[in-house]
């Protein structure tokens, strides 16, 4: 069988690509880099691919906003192509900046260019930038990235990262769909319902999401970074706890693989 | 003019009601920090002016869909001047505007205008602006306010009341004007002068030597040759001080060095090459940006840390920013370009509690230098994607006009691409940033003396960064390296296109059209255009064969790349501004024309003064000393500062900053894999102590050297694949005591490298780091402590043999290896029991630690070991505490246990829980491995006790020499001292 290979795109700015690149790669994925620009300049250099990887960084240097510029640059230039990825059967992955992107795009959340935005990812509650890990519950019913999770652990680093939805009925909405696809929980009951306070919830998001998927369940996007947990070195208690080789985020990079096997 | 149609329009963007302003929060709460109001009610916004023939309707869908966030925000736009602009949103009546000062580097604004553009949008110019609505506030409080809080004036304007602003174009028309300065007629005082109102800062006989070389060649310079020599002779590029003659006295033997550096810590390197002989591990040293050594077969590794002291003190944002920023050009621009993996930040303030009311003129308050620093080095950091993975903080009251900001950059680097050599032909190139007005004079400012003045002088030698500019240039360089399109490169730093060309051309030649030069706005002169220090820039040689690729490649990802002129075999510096010649100097008169430095150098030695038994009879509880220790500055947790750099971005992350059961405790050294498809670690430690060389400057250095080994050993690093940095941070080196004590530390360097095989590979020093004032009609000088930063870069066969600091399971048994002695002097006993000065400064034996190192590195390689730290401030009792409360779990430490060389009328339970001596690593070892570790330092003879055990205690608890319990504290507590003194918002 031929290698799903995978498109990860980037912009001035973007900071994660390789080790994302690299995370699809381990997971036996073909891939390739490309910049904004060449993709504007020719959209067919997408032909070829099944999963489109917006990864991490800070693209256009969160200028303004955190995504803010590169979003428009898509729905300026790449509707089609991101439309295409959607109705085709293929996967869209968005990583931190990329997820902060793909939800400006509304190819997650449908919208009216922006003006009536159901919801956003704004600065963290704590008003910095944080690296830390934090414990993820995921719902794995729609999502196809997260087949067979449940729960997870995984680095977050962002000063952006706090959901807001502008009606509070939506979290109910998207929860009831499965498209909450990942919320920050406390160990050990990996519970979501009730309190997930600072730093377990490290950005204070409503609902205490990480990460959302679209109704079709191909399109994901996450704060946190499974990139940067897919060797058990990368662990931060690696040296004081029994663990297998491969970290847990590579699972979400095999399940993406898998979907074309 | 057409001029007529352009409006300003102003967005102002505000919280939306249902979400909090943390803008306002955070001024009200520095303002109650920094004593300037307390309570504080405001509201904030911030906001964008948009220059350009704009209709109402672009500049609406431009607000809502572009710069605001309509789920969380609410706008305002109107006309600059519009009464709706001037409405207050809270019943505050006080406004006040805060705007980048023309020229100054707005990234935000930067973006936006490409942004709108993109848009198709015909905006012309685009600026951010900060605006406050403020409770009524009389002159006084509210000057304050706008001064400590809402503006730094090296940057920042302040607008108090409505805008009137009526256009954002800066720039004016250029005329072009030959200057020329009559060197030739003035005597010694007006040389002086010149030097001076200049801001040249050469001294005298460096004036002399240019005057006669003009006279030989009967005519007068320009002003740019006479900037070009001023630039390449500063101390910033020369180091002439340090690799100058000196005569120094000690104890009544006197040495004579040609050239100090060269004579110590390079020659530490030379020797430790040739003793190792066909085992060199050194590929390029005290030669290219950064210095080079072998990582694998494939990719060697490059190391550099660099100083910005100076505009860190001015604006600690921005200093620190374009810090990193420049650090990371050093590898970048190391053979043909390195490509950087990870940072390491390493900072002195004074007390960030420091009473407002105590500080002199001209001084920011340190909590507020500290806050700005750790931003600049975050924001930075952060956007290049490079890993901050290493760092100290050290506190002293007398850095406080004078912090000091380290910064350093690691790089892997193919392994045959560390030659550079620009041919004769070559395009001289330039990428990147445009040249602006910023950054004039950095290089030689850096070599004057800070003064409560020096804002408004040098206030153009502050700047801000940009670092997707950078991210944008690292990106599209290794490319281009990748493809071979290039000779030969190197950064811009200070001194800007007259340093970068300078060197680059020394042993060719090189004619500079300087016209071609992008600007960021019109009308700089052709001398502001060779000496701009504007970031991000780097000078490329690309032969014109390759041009037109390398110009594609550029353009493909948005990177402007010009050609400034050519290298040219005339072995002369010839500079051109359009048709006009403006410069022709010969490169080796600029490079090799300066004449030496010489200098005097004594140091004295001061006895001990032993620490007077009676105050340590009278000291407080050694539970509280323990505790006062964690809870001191220097020890406290950094983890505030920590948490806010990305660690993990590039995913090579394998021994994070922090480490433990809880991910809180303080690792020893961080651990990365530059490749991800490889086992091979790299390992970063650094080492400091300027409270040592208060009382020895030589045991300074010797243990800021064991420090940095240490900690790389401590987690796992092969002792024989330590490469060391040498970073001298020191006071006014003109006066013989201060340079004499810097000679001593250079000594101590090479004695002890030579001894462990360690070499120095690069390094890099800052002096004249005093802050002058006048009080009471007198002229006060506060100079730095002496601050020797060493920093370290180990490697680990295979990461998966590291270890951590926490401790792992109960039952497990602590060896303490190494010997302790009575080595109070510089601790931090005596520190946190006002008796700093008094006792024997710790030492250092080279040989023994070379012994322990080795035997260490067997031990943890070998699988022996279930945690490691090393012993520094606060000696066993601080480290015992460290590694039981990283682990969650308690320890048991029995005193007698311990080997020491403590004389009898000596001995006491203080110096074998305080001391700091040095080579000295507590260790954690499963019962079954106790023999098997002991053994691997009996057979070196190395001292090792099992001096006690982990246990489910929940207490650290310590048994005296008389048998009875001397502490006994909660680790809950313990911790807690530990976290609360820097745990800020």
């Amino acid at each position: 069988m031929a290698k799903p290979s995978v498109l990860v795109l980037r912009a001035p700015g973007t900071n994660c690509d390789q080790e994302t690149q690299f995370a699809f790669e381990r997971a036996g994925a073909s891939t390739e880099r490309i910049h904004i620009n060449q993709l504007i300049e020719n959209p067919s250099l997408a032909n070829d691919a099944q999963i489109l990887c917006l990864p991490g960084g800070f693209s256009y240097g969160d200028d303004i906003a955190a995504g803010r510029i590169l979003a428009g640059q898509i729905r300026n230039h790449l509707c089609d192509l991101l439309n295409d990825f959607k109705t085709s059967d293929k996967l869209i992955i968005g990583i931190c900046n990329g997820f902060q992107v793909l939800l400006q795009t509304g190819v997650l959340l449908a919208d009216n260019f922006g003006e009536s935005a159901q919801a956003t990812l704004t600065d963290n509650k704590s008003g910095k930038f944080e690296d830390r890990w934090v414990y993820l519950a995921a719902d794995n019913s729609r999502c196809v990235f997260l087949k067979g999770i449940e729960k997870m652990y995984l680095p977050v680093a962002h000063a952006e990262g706090r959901f807001v939805t502008r009606e509070p009925s939506l979290l109910d909405t998207l929860g009831s769909s499965s498209q909450l696809a990942l919320r920050y929980c406390r160990p050990p009951a990996f519970a979501t319902n009730g309190k997930v306070p600072y730093p377990e919830n490290p950005n204070g998001s409503d609902g205490h999401v990480a990460g959302l998927c679209d109704d079709t369940g191909r399109v994901l996007g996450l704060m946190p970074h499974p990139e940067r947990f897919i060797d058990r070195t990368h662990h931060p208690r690696w040296t004081r706890e029994e663990l297998p080789e491969n970290g847990e985020g590579l699972r979400i990079f095999e399940n993406a693989v898998e979907y074309f096997s | 003019m057409g001029r007529i149609d352009v409006t300003l329009w102003e967005v102002d963007i505000y919280p939306a009601d249902s979400q909090p302003d943390r803008k306002a929060e955070r001024v009200a709460a520095e303002a109650a920090e920094l004593g300037v109001v307390e309570n504080l009610s405001l509201k904030t916004a911030r906001g964008f002016l948009l220059e350009g023939d704009l209709t109402p309707e672009q500049v609406l869908t431009i607000a809502e869909r572009l710069l605001a966030n309509a789920v969380v925000e609410r706008t305002v736009v109107a006309k600059v001047g519009d009464p709706t602009l001037h409405t207050s949103s809270n019943g505050h009546s006080q406004l006040v505007h805060v705007i980048p000062k023309p020229g100054v580097m707005d990234p935000v604004a930067q973006s936006a205008k490409k942004a709108i553009q993109d848009l198709d949008v015909p905006v012309s110019e685009v600026r951010t602006l900060s605006k406050y609505w403020l409770e009524p506030l009389d002159s006084k409080p509210l000057d304050a306010l706008c001064e400590r809080v809402l503006a730094n004036d090296s940057v920042e304007q302040v607008v108090v009341g409505p805008l009137n602003l009526e256009r954002l174009e800066v720039g004016s028309d250029y005329k072009f004007e030959l200057v020329t300065v009559p060197i030739r007629t003035l005597d010694d005082e007006g040389l002086e002068r010149l030097s001076r109102e200049g801001q040249l800062y050469l001294t005298l006989v460096e004036m002399q030597t240019i005057k006669s070389y003009f006279e030989e060649l009967g005519r007068d310079p320009t002003d740019i040759e006479l900037e070009s020599v001023a630039q390449t002779w500063s101390e910033h590029c020369s180091h002439k001080t340090l690799a100058g003659r000196i005569a120094y006295e000690c104890e009544g033997k006197q040495w004579q060095f040609e050239n100090m550096l060269k004579e110590t810590i390079f020659a530490a390197t030379v020797k430790i090459r040739e003793q190792l002989g066909d085992d060199d591990w050194c590929v390029s040293v005290f030669e290219d940006n950064a210095g080079i050594v072998t990582f694998d077969d494939d990719y060697h590794v490059v190391f550099k840390v660099e100083t910005h002291n100076h505009p860190s003190a001015l604006e600690p944002y921005g200093g620190a920013n374009t810090g990193i920023g420049g650090v990371i050009r050093d590898p970048l621009g190391t053979g043909l370009g390195a490509k950087p993996v990870c940072n390491t930040d390493v900072f002195c303030f004074a007390d960030p509690n420091t009473a407002a009311d105590q500080l002199p003129p001209g001084v920011l308050h340190p909590r507020r230098v500290m806050k700005g620093v750790v931003s600049g080095v975050r924001d930075y950091g952060n956007r290049m994607g490079i890993p901050t993975v290493n760092g100290a903080i050290y506190f002293d009251q007398r850095y406080l006009g004078n912090p000091l900001v380290y910064c350093g950059n690691v790089g892997i680097l193919p392994v045959n691409k560390t030659k550079k050599c620009p041919l004769p032909g070559d395009h001289i190139v330039a990428i990147g940033g445009r040249t602006g007005r910023d950054g004039i004079h950095g290089a030689t400012f850096s070599s004057a003396e800070l003064t409560s003045e020096s804002e408004s002088v040098s206030g153009g030698a502050v700047q801000i960064g940009n670092a997707i500019t950078e991210k944008m240039l690292l990106d599209v360089l290794l490319k281009a390296r990748d493809e071979g399109l290039y000779n030969a490169v190197t950064d811009c730093g200070a001194g800007g296109f007259s340093s970068a060309v300078g060197e680059m051309g020394e042993k060719l030649g090189a004619e500079v059209w300087l016209d071609r030069a992008p600007t960021k706005y019109d009308g700089l002169s052709y001398t502001e255009i060779w000496i701009s220090e504007a970031q991000e820039r780097m000078v490329l040689a690309v032969p014109p064969n390759n041009w037109e690729a390398f110009e594609a490649l550029c353009r493909s990802e948005g990177v402007e790349a010009t050609i400034l002129g050519a290298f040219v075999e005339t072995g002369r510096l010839v500079l051109k501004y359009g048709d006009e010649q403006v410069a022709d100097l010969a490169m080796e008169f600029l490079h090799d024309g300066r004449p030496p430095v010489i200098r005097k150098a004594t140091y004295e030695v001061q006895p001990a003064k032993p620490v007077d038994n009676s105050k340590l009879s009278s000291a407080v509880s050694h539970d509280e000393t323990l505790t006062r220790i964690l809870g001191s500055l220097n020890v406290a947790s950094k983890e505030w500062v920590i948490r806010q750099y990305d660690h993990e971005v590039q995913g090579g992350s394998v021994i994070k900053p922090l480490v433990g059961v809880e991910n809180d405790g303080p690792g020893d050294a961080a651990v990365v894999r530059p490749r991800l498809d490889s086992s091979r670690g790299l390992v970063i430690g650094c080492g400091m102590n300027p409270l040592y060389g208060d009382l020895d400057p030589y045991h300074m250095a010797a243990s800021g050297i064991d420090e940095a080994v240490r900690n790389c050993v401590a987690v796992g690093a092969d002792p024989a694949r330590i490469a060391i940095l040498d970073n001298f941070c020191w006071g006014y080196t003109d006066r013989p005591e201060t340079l004499g004590s810097l000679v001593r530390a250079a000594l101590a360097c090479y004695d002890v490298a030579t001894v462990l095989e360690t070499p120095f590979i690069s390094g890099k020093d800052s002096l004249n780091n005093e802050f002058s004032y006048m009080e009471g009609g007198e002229k006060q000088t506060i100079s730095i402590p002496s601050t020797l930063l060493i920093s370290a870069m180990g490697q680990v066969a295979d990461v998966r043999t590291c270890v951590t600091m926490d401790l792992k399971s109960a039952g497990n048994k602590l060896f303490l290896i190494g010997d302790t002695k009575n080595e109070l002097g510089g601790s931090h006993f005596c520190l946190v029991n006002d008796m700093h000065g008094d006792g024997h400064v710790p030492q250092m034996d080279p040989n023994v630690a070379a012994n322990t190192f080795a035997s260490m590195h067997r031990a943890i390689s070998g699988g022996l070991v279930r945690s490691c730290h090393d012993l520094s401030e606060g000696g066993l009792a601080v480290a015992t505490a460290e590694m039981a409360f990283a682990g969650g779990l308690g320890a048991f430490v029995d005193l007698r246990k311990v080997q020491h060389s403590i004389a009898d009328n000596e001995l006491g339970d203080i110096r074998l829980l305080f001391s700091e001596s040095n080579t000295r690593f507590l260790c954690e070892v499963s019962a079954n491995n106790a023999d098997a570790f002991a053994n691997c330092f009996a057979s070196n003879g190395i001292p090792c006790a099992e001096i006690g055990e982990a246990n489910e205690s929940g207490n650290v608890e310590f048994t005296s020499l008389a048998g009875e319990s001397c502490i006994n504290s909660s680790i809950a507590q313990l911790k807690s001292a530990w976290q609360s003194p820097l745990a800020w918002e």
